[in-house]
């Protein structure tokens, strides 16, 4: 009953607060104002209705909290699939299979939609290295993605430097980057940290639009060359499909990169940094160090993605390396669940298919979007799947 | 005797203008073990803090013995590299890595004993791959030692409160230092836990060959396991001497042990 009161009061105030856009309408031509009363009606029992299911749910969100305070680890079906070899052997290697036929299936465009998603699991799962792993907040990643990107543009244009040989320049850029940053930045902690960071991937931006005769300003690079075959030139279908598996295997590198670090002495190192910066410089951990190897790597990461990029679309120019796009990096992590690879894969093709496919609704996706993220934040802090750590378990052996 | 282990002389730490540690002179030779007391807020802690590089004392020196027998000035040292030297600490509130496990809390230990980087994580040569087999043993080895065993495999923070206070220990043990500084490790232990870590203590010694610096309020573990105990009040040193001369001296029994001293 006095939910019933509080939703009630909540509809109220929603009422009262959309009255002036919903219901006023002023005619300026004829001069008249319009009251559309009903407009209220439809208002008032949405947000009544929503608030009710908003509370009963927040309720069974406390009551599922109790439950894990009182001992018991849950661990979800989907968790425990993905941790067992057993079953996920199977799924892994179909999903495998369905990534390789892929490009032969669909459209060029669809495969070129997987394209970006692909390049999105690898900035997602760099960044994982840096925000889920070492917990440094990054806002500016995107300023790495971009060094990638105008690295091969300007190489190529240039020097006539190719793709391969530029890949490997990139990321190392990047990483030089990332190093530059992070000696002055990392002494920071949390929120400034994330201030920061969000200033240099502007300022980056801003060099690269307003710097003409280094970046060719907002009007970009164009005629960036895909990557040769050997030194054959590729069709543009051709191409795509080439840069389609050229991906995967990037993707499954980025994979197995970023699952060695987390088990490894830096790997722990990081986690254990995340959790007590105090307690590890008392162990003999070198904070400095330790924080911007997780940045140079992540930021590596994004730099291949950002010259794949530039060879995938053949134009680059500011524009594509907004804030928004840091965001969206950002969000696929915290979506996908801190530190968990799985998760991030998921999130990254649910954050950039999905918004293809629904091209209908796009005048409704960053509102969805947005509710989606608060919805995740409130009722699945962890992420879609959380991730499940592998510990390192001391077996007894026996004599 | 032996060179001393860690030599302090005239340390002083401000506060703004408060004066926390004021001209301290204490030294540790190896193999003993040196308490040191005093009333809350004496500047304990903040000693411990100094000379293990988390604060940058106002004045005076601090000297190790680093692992080659060189003596070392170390003041404004970064901590991690006070632990390389070979002092490893614990905190009087407990400061584990609540979501990481027992053993690899003690992992974590074995930091300054292991060098792989990121090449090692990448590749797992055959060298990333001994060292990563020996951190475990040998932390498991240390975590028998302070009977920890039965937990190797929890949360640290799902442990008990003692069972925490010896997993610190251990912890700090793992960078196998020539010092070993516990802040309070009997805090919140009962008597039969703190007999027990009494006994830890000075297995420790005995074993590790180490020399030990511990601050505690239990008079009783203080006056069983101190070769020599130190007595602070308001920054500044009261007096210095064995249990017996300490239990015995005038100005400490007024100052410290006061009214709830009846030994
Ligand atoms: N970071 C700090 N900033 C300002 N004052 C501090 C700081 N750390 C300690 N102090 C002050 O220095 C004095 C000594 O504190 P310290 O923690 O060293 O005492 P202690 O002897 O360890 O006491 P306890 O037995 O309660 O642990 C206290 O007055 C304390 O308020
Ligand atoms: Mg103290």
């Amino acid at each position: 009953m006095r939910k019933i009161i509080k939703s009630l009061q909540v509809s109220f105030w929603f009422m009262f607060l959309t009255f002036p856009i919903m219901v006023i309408r002023v005619d300026t031509i004829e001069k008249t104002v319009q009251w559309r009363w009903l407009n209220l009606l439809y208002v008032g029992l949405a947000s009544f209705f929503l608030s009710f299911i908003w509370r009963f749910l927040i309720k069974k969100k406390e009551e599922g909290s109790k439950k894990e305070e009182s001992g018991e680890q849950t661990i979800t079906i989907v968790q425990k699939i993905i941790s067992t070899p057993k079953y996920n052997r199977p799924i892994y290697s179909f999903i495998f299979l369905f990534m390789l036929a892929f490009p032969w299936i669909v459209s060029t465009y669809q495969t070129n939609i997987m394209i970006s998603a692909l390049i999105y699991v690898m900035l997602g799962l760099g960044l994982n290295i840096v925000v889920g792993i070492a917990g440094l907040l990054d806002l500016g990643y995107v300023a790495f993605y971009a060094v990638g990107a105008y690295a091969y543009a300007l190489l190529n244009y240039h020097y006539h430097l190719g793709f391969w040989t530029v890949l490997p320049i990139g990321g190392l850029l990047a990483a030089i980057f990332g190093i530059l940053l992070g000696i002055p930045v990392l002494r920071l902690r949390g929120d400034y940290l994330a201030i920061v960071t969000l200033g240099f991937g502007e300022i980056i931006r801003l060099i690269l639009e307003n710097w003409n005769e280094f970046s060719f300003g907002p009007s970009g690079i164009a005629n960036i060359p895909r990557p040769g075959f050997f030194g054959m030139k590729l069709g543009v279908e051709e191409a795509t499909i080439y840069i389609y598996y050229l991906m995967i295997l990037m993707t499954i590198i980025t994979i197995f990169v970023v699952n060695r670090l987390q088990n490894s002495r830096l790997g722990r190192a990081w986690l254990a940094l995340r959790e007590d910066e105090v307690a590890c410089e008392a162990m003999g951990i070198d904070r400095m160090k330790t924080k911007l190897a997780a940045f140079a790597l992540g930021a590596t990461w994004a730099g291949f993605a950002g010259v794949i990029f530039a060879a995938k679309t053949t134009f680059i120019n500011p524009a594509s390396f907004t804030f928004l796009e840091s965001a969206i990096i950002l969000s696929i992590v915290v979506l996908g669940g801190m530190g968990s690879i799985v998760g991030v894969i998921l999130a990254a093709f649910l954050m950039i298919l999905l918004p293809e496919y629904l091209r209908a609704f796009s005048e409704y996706r960053m509102l969805l979007f947005g509710a989606a993220m608060v919805l995740v934040m409130v009722f699945r802090p962890q992420g879609l799947i959380p991730s499940v750590r592998r510990k390192y378990v001391y077996e007894l052996k026996e004599r | 005797m032996a060179e001393a282990i860690l030599e302090v002389r005239e340390l002083c730490k401000d506060f703004g203008g408060l004066r926390a540690l004021d001209h301290v002179d204490l030294e540790i030779y190896p193999e003993q073990i040196v308490a040191l007391i005093g009333p809350n807020g004496a500047g304990k802690t903040t000693f411990f803090n100094c000379v293990t590089g988390i604060y940058e004392p106002t004045e005076g020196d601090i000297f190790v013995l680093d692992r080659k027998g060189k003596k070392r000035r170390i003041n404004g040292y970064k901590p991690n590299k006070v632990t390389e030297l070979g002092l490893a600490r614990t905190f009087q509130n407990i400061r584990l890595f609540p979501n990481m496990t027992v053993l690899e809390n003690v992992m974590i230990g074995r930091h300054t004993r292991t060098k792989s980087w990121i090449f090692g994580a990448l590749f797992r040569d055959r060298r990333t791959k001994e060292e990563e087999k020996e951190t475990i043993e040998v932390s498991y080895e240390i975590l028998k030692k302070m009977r920890l065993e039965k937990f190797v495999n929890e949360l640290a923070s799902n442990l008990p409160y003692g069972a925490q206070r010896r997993l610190e220990i251990a912890r700090a043990l793992a960078s196998e230092p020539s010092l070993l500084l516990l802040d309070e490790p009997a805090a919140g232990m009962n008597p039969q836990e703190t007999k027990e870590l009494e006994g830890l203590i000075e297995q420790i010694r005995d074993q590790e060959k180490i020399a030990i610096l511990l601050i505690e309020h239990d008079m009783k573990l203080v006056m069983n396991i101190s070769d020599v105990v130190y007595v602070m009040e308001y920054g500044r040193l009261l007096a210095k001497g064995t249990p017996q001369e300490i239990k015995e001296d005038e100005r400490v029994i007024k100052a410290y042990l006061g009214e709830d001293h009846d030994a």
